[in-house]
């Protein structure tokens, strides 16, 4: 039987991987896109099981929302990298310190 | 007294003193602010009628004083602070009436004197309008009946003194000269205002007439200074008054200001520099006489200060060279003599003497002047000599001059200047026994220095040079018309003045005597002449001629002998040439000691550790603190998340550890 | 007495004027200054009616307008003047009338917001001057100083950019703790109410709390040696208008917060303080004496002249704690009018010597004493005026500056007679910095072509600095008209601060 706690725990492992990508990553700026795509379906995981678990509907309806936005957020994010690399040449990530003090 | 007199009397006399006073300020306004549009020879009417009519007037104040007639009336009220009323007002008695008239007399003489004098200066409407403006200081200086007023007409004085001081501004010893003036006087005034201030403690009043009712229950007051310094109220106020004299009239050790003060033009060293400012200060200390006469101490001060000013400051006079130089050292001299008979009680003396050296030393400068003017502003006696050929006016005057400076029996001076060492040997005031001495000794310094000069300017070879000398001539009347008009009271006020001023009741309640001190007891029964008759019996005649005859020798017929004994008394010549040294010491705290301070306080101090260490000082550890924690903003967007994740887990965890330690 | 919003119309008038003057649309030039002329001239008019309208001889507050403002915090639209605040009301106005004046040709870089900076800036003074409810009154304290910071920012000289920050955090520094200390008086009285917190009594500890923040907002402003170093820098980078507002009202701000906040309120705690603040009197007076005695500059030598002559304000204002024996509120009164006459007397003598500096500065673009020399010989009008208001710098007597002086030395004799001689020492070193200053600038040889070439005063120029020897001549001669004014205030004053508030 698979539990409430199997899905926290699956998206708990989602959202550590995600988080993982993001401090371990230093070169590609897409990966750091990706894994902010990723701690987001973690959490729609979260949304799905308590919906289910709660038999509350509002948690899938949230996830829809998510995921519009997370999609126009790819689509920013994705136009941004763009233009960072028309200017810079490279979309590496250790390289972007311009908000250095 | 003022009851007698209906009130109608009283405001014409009030009339009478206003317009004597206000006439020279009105001409002043008038030629100082619309001067150029006046021109040259509206300036000359406007201020001299305004000056000879206040010389007019004051005859008439003198003769109503004479009649009995008094005034003491508050003007207007300056303003009221701290349940002091401090007005404006006039005291016309026998001393501001005889001041009164002998100040427009000599101002007045000044004037005309100086259409010719002032010829051709740029600056000839400007010079009238400040000695119109002088003399309207001066008036409301001795006409005061509150310090206040006195206070505001003596720094009056002060101003219009520093402005002809500086009146050729563009020397740079002339203004340098005006400022010296300025600040001595401005040492004088800072004793001057705390001796005012102590006063309005004690008394509780700027008046006159509370300060003498008031004196006697002063005595034996004392003033705690802190420290452990007590010291006697009534002398403590009398020295501080009397340091503002001391620079006023130039007594040791601050009568630096006034040989300088010959870079102004002749006429002023005559009105301001001989006659009426410089005796401003012995001026005041006899119209505060019955408070002087509680104060013994300060008596003691005054005596001693003028008998060294007046020895120490003649000795210098024997070694200046220059013309006007010689006559300020005789006017520091005479003014020593005076504040001397001041500090011996004998008031009536001091003023005798103020007035007929304003008489005596006003002709002598404006001879010496006319002198100037025939020399083409040749200030050297080494290079006169023999002028009396081509300056007859001018050498008679110059010589009746040095008669009454000397004190030639029958001469204005004798009578003024030998009651007065006589009244100083009669004291009982402590210090008279040393005073006594030094003023006989300057007897003879006195006939040395003044023949000297004369000998120098008139008599003797003609040392000037042949264009000099071509272009010598007497003066133009305008010049020695006021010669001639000095002339006559400098011979003849002795005569007239001995009996009334010395011996009559002229003074009776406006001067006091110090108890049990009767220094001027032995001129009761002396008339002019028989005073003039005993002359001839006493040493300091015979002082005097020995002093002329020092001056003939080695003036007229030795003249390589005073360079010899220079030459023997080497040091003591130096040290006579350079004044004591009280200039380079003053100039020395003045140039040196003062902006050093300024200079340390400024940039160690403003700059260094104020604005060095705390406010830029602030700033820069603020600055760095930023630099070091600028380098946490690295710019790499990954360590942000890092933190901000390390952070939320902590604060978590925080939370967690808090509510499970709740429970 | 008279009601009507007087006040509110000094205060908001010119402030309406100049955002006027900021609108856009103008035709020309000519129209603004002249409206800004017009402007303060109906300003000046204003405070004068207000003077002829005040009745002397008590120390209530007139004019008075009062209407909620801030209800959740008892705050109140509260204004009214006493005889303290008045004259420097009329200070006020007549100075702008001048600045604008004095720089009707001169400013030629964005003339229009100069002139509605002053008009702004007049009407938050008179705001400070007018204000009884301390809310309000740390409002016009804080808003005034947007202004001059733009002055000297904008128009100021080649450091501008130092001075006008140090001016700024220099004063709002101070004025945080100031505001600290009216937000827990108002928590403790109940309202902000000026008037209530005269009357709170309060503990000496927390007075001594409220008095510190006071002072440092109040020494900062006046200024008190060692936080005087902001006004020499600000001066000199000032624009000669923005010398001018700054030395004849700014600077009073600060002993005028002294009079209308620290005595009254904290009457222990600044009898505590009261050799403290005498010490730094005296410092203020010789040290400072001695640094402007070497100063090259002319602005940076007034400025810390004026320092000095503050100095003589704060020691008339706190030597009355230790006067002993029976004239002592006599004294302390002479002292507090003395003060308080330096204060207006500085207000006219240190504008006008700005002015005349500013005169030079027109036309040699220097302030260095040592291009000028000689001066007199090519502007003899001008010289006369300087030299004459250096006489009033001096304090000479028939001069307003011998009054303020002259009370001060003699009712600090009462305190302590080492004082008395400290206070007069100025006597000399005063005379001594300035005259120098007349001896290197006016008289001497004439130091160059350009000095010999100088031209002389237009109407305009002599129209300003007569105007201001006027007042100068006429309140030396007769001070009485002022001191009458400000009587009753005073003697209420020095009671609130003899008495004591603890318990």
């Amino acid at each position: 039987m698979i539990t409430l706690t199997d899905y926290l725990i699956l998206g708990a492992i989602l959202f550590a991987i995600a988080v993982m990508g993001l401090f371990i990553n230093r070169k590609n700026l897409v990966v750091l896109l990706m894994c902010v795509e990723l701690m987001l379906l973690a959490v729609n995981i979260n949304f799905v099981a308590f919906s289910r678990y709660l038999m509350n509907r509002s948690g899938q309806i949230f996830v829809f929302f998510v995921l519009t936005v997370a999609a126009a957020e790819s689509a920013i994010g994705l136009a941004l990298l763009i233009v960072v690399f028309r200017h810079r040449r490279s979309i590496n990530v250790q390289e972007l310190d311009q908000l250095k003090g | 007294m003022s009851r007698n007199w209906t009130s109608s009397r009283a405001s014409r006399m009030m009339m009478l003193t206003l317009s004597i006073v206000l006439l020279p300020l009105a001409a002043a306004a008038l030629t100082g602010l619309a001067g150029r549009g006046l021109g040259r020879r509206l300036t000359h009417a406007v201020t001299i009628t305004a000056v000879g009519v206040s010389w007019v007037l004051s005859l008439f104040l003198v003769l109503r004083v004479l009649h009995g007639a008094r005034l003491d009336r508050v003007l207007y009220t300056w303003m009221v602070s701290g349940g002091v009323r401090f007005p404006i007002g006039f005291l016309i008695d026998p001393l501001s009436a005889l001041m009164i008239s002998v100040v427009t007399f000599v101002s007045f003489a000044v004037h005309i004197y100086s259409i010719g004098y002032m010829k051709d200066d740029p600056g000839e409407i400007r010079f009238f309008s400040y000695i119109s403006l002088f003399t309207f200081a001066m008036l409301l200086l001795v006409t005061a009946n509150n310090f206040l007023q006195l206070f505001i007409g003596w720094e009056g004085v002060g101003l219009v003194s520093y402005l002809l001081i500086g009146f050729w501004f563009e020397k740079p010893s002339a203004s340098a000269a005006a400022l010296k003036a300025f600040l001595v006087n401005r040492i004088g005034d800072c004793g001057f205002v705390l001796g005012i201030a102590l006063l309005l403690r004690e008394t509780g009043s700027l008046d006159y007439s509370v300060l003498f009712a008031r004196a006697p229950d002063l005595v034996g007051r004392m003033v705690d200074l802190g420290f452990g310094l007590r010291l006697p109220a009534l002398d403590l106020i009398g020295i501080l008054l009397f340091v503002g004299a001391m620079a006023k009239s130039a007594q040791i050790p601050l009568h630096v200001w006034l040989p300088d003060s010959m870079e102004g033009p002749t006429p002023i060293s005559a009105l301001i520099h001989a006659a009426t400012m410089v005796t401003a200060g012995i001026f005041m200390v006899a119209r505060l006489s019955p408070f002087y006469v509680e104060a013994r101490g300060a008596l003691s001060l005054i005596l001693i200060v003028g008998a060294l000013t007046a020895l120490f400051m003649g000795l210098l006079g024997i070694v200046a060279t220059d013309i006007k130089r010689v006559i300020a050292y005789s006017t520091l001299s005479q003014l020593g003599y005076m504040a001397a008979a001041l500090g011996a009680s004998a008031f009536a003396a001091g003023i005798f003497h103020l007035v007929t050296h304003a008489f005596f030393k006003a002709l002598l400068f404006l001879a010496a002047g006319s002198v100037i003017l025939g020399m083409h502003h040749e200030q050297d006696m080494r290079k006169m000599g023999g002028l009396r050929r081509h300056m007859p006016i001018t050498y008679v005057t110059f010589l009746i001059g040095s008669l009454a400076l000397v004190a030639f029996p029958g001469f204005s001076g004798y009578f003024s200047k030998d009651a007065l060492i006589e009244a100083v040997g009669h004291s009982t005031i402590p210090g008279a026994g040393l005073a006594y001495p030094l003023l006989v000794l300057s007897v003879f310094v006195t006939a040395l220095y003044t023949f000297r000069m004369f000998f120098m300017v008139f008599h003797g070879e003609e040392r000037m040079d042949a264009h000099t000398r071509e272009h010598l001539h007497e003066s133009p009347w305008v010049v020695t018309l006021p010669l001639i008009l000095l002339a006559i009271p400098s011979f003849g006020a002795g005569w007239v003045l001995f009996h009334p001023l010395l011996g009559g009741g002229y003074w009776d309640g406006v001067l006091a005597n110090a108890a049990g001190n009767h220094a001027l007891a032995p001129f009761r029964q002396e008339t002019a002449w028989s005073f003039f008759l005993s002359a001839f019996g006493s040493p300091t005649f015979y002082l005097m001629l020995a002093g002329i005859g020092v001056a003939a020798y080695g003036y007229l017929l030795k003249p390589a002998w005073p360079a010899a004994v220079a030459d023997r008394l080497g040091s003591a010549y130096r040290i006579l040439l350079a004044g004591y040294g009280f200039d380079r010491a003053y100039l020395w705290l003045g140039t040196t000691v003062a902006p050093f301070l300024g200079r340390l306080l400024w940039r160690r101090g403003d700059e260094q550790a104020i604005d060095g260490l705390a406010v830029n000082g602030t700033a820069n550890a603020l600055g760095r603190l930023g630099s070091w924690v600028r380098r946490l903003q690295t710019g790499l967007l990954y360590q942000y998340a890092f933190t901000l994740v390390a952070a939320l887990v902590v604060l978590v965890f925080w939370a967690l550890i808090r509510t499970s330690g709740g429970v | 007495m008279v009601h009507g919003p007087w006040l509110s119309l000094l205060i908001w008038l010119p402030i309406l004027g100049g955002v006027c003057l900021l609108l856009p649309g103008w035709r020309s030039a000519i129209f603004r200054r002249t409206f800004a002329l017009a402007i303060s001239l109906v300003a000046l008019a204003l405070s004068l009616w207000v003077w002829f309208h005040f009745q002397d001889g008590t120390s209530a507050m007139q004019f008075v307008e009062r209407v909620p403002w801030i209800p959740l915090l008892h705050a109140n639209y509260h204004l009214g003047v006493d005889g303290i605040s008045l004259p420097f009301l009329v200070l006020t106005t007549f100075s702008t009338v001048l600045v604008i004046l004095a720089g009707w040709r001169i400013i030629d870089y964005r003339q229009a917001g100069y002139f509605a900076a002053f008009l702004i800036m007049e009407g938050f003074m008179n705001g400070v001057f007018s204000a009884l409810d301390g809310l309000l009154f740390y409002f016009f304290w804080e808003a005034m100083l947007i202004p001059m910071f733009l002055i000297i920012g904008i128009w100021g000289g080649p450091r501008r950019i130092y001075a006008s920050f140090k001016f700024f955090l220099y004063t709002f520094l101070g004025s945080v703790l100031l505001l600290v200390a009216l937000i827990y008086l108002g928590q403790r009285v109940g309202s902000y109410d000026l008037l209530a917190f005269q009357r709170a009594p309060l503990g000496l500890g927390v007075q001594i709390w409220i008095f510190i923040a006071f002072l440092v907002a109040f020494a900062v402003k006046v200024p008190m040696w060692p936080v005087h170093t902001w006004l020499p820098d600000a001066h000199v980078e000032a624009p000669t208008g923005g010398s001018v507002i700054l030395a004849a009202i700014m600077l009073k701000m600060g002993a005028y917060g002294f009079l209308r906040l620290s005595l009254p309120i904290a009457p222990d705690a600044s009898r505590y303080f009261a050799g403290l603040m005498v010490a730094l009197s005296l410092i203020a007076i010789l040290y400072i004496g001695f640094v402007a005695l070497v100063q090259t500059d002319m602005k940076k030598l007034i400025a810390y002249s004026s320092i000095v002559h503050m100095g003589f304000v704060t020691l008339g204002f706190f030597a009355m704690y230790f006067m002993i024996g029976a004239l002592t509120t006599e004294s302390a009164r002479m002292g507090v009018q003395g003060g308080v006459f330096q204060m207006i007397s500085h207000g006219l003598v240190s504008a006008a010597l700005f002015l005349s500096v500013g005169v030079l500065y027109d036309r040699l673009h220097s302030r260095e004493i040592g291009t000028y020399g000689g001066v007199a010989r090519s502007m003899p009008v001008f010289g006369a005026l300087f030299v004459f208001f250096a006489m009033a710098n001096v304090g000479l007597p028939g001069t307003s500056g011998f009054v303020g002086e002259f009370q001060v030395i003699l009712s600090t004799w009462q305190a302590s007679p080492w004082w008395s001689l400290g206070a007069a020492l100025n006597l000399i070193l005063g005379a001594g910095f300035t005259l120098w200053l007349m001896k290197r600038v006016v008289f001497g040889p004439v130091r160059s072509e350009a000095v010999a070439r100088l031209p002389a005063l237009d109407w305009r120029e002599r129209l300003v600095l007569f105007s201001l020897a006027l007042p100068v001549l006429v309140f030396g001669l007769w001070p009485a008209p002022i001191l009458n004014v400000m009587r009753a205030s005073v003697a209420h004053l020095v009671r609130q601060a003899l008495t004591s508030k603890i318990g």
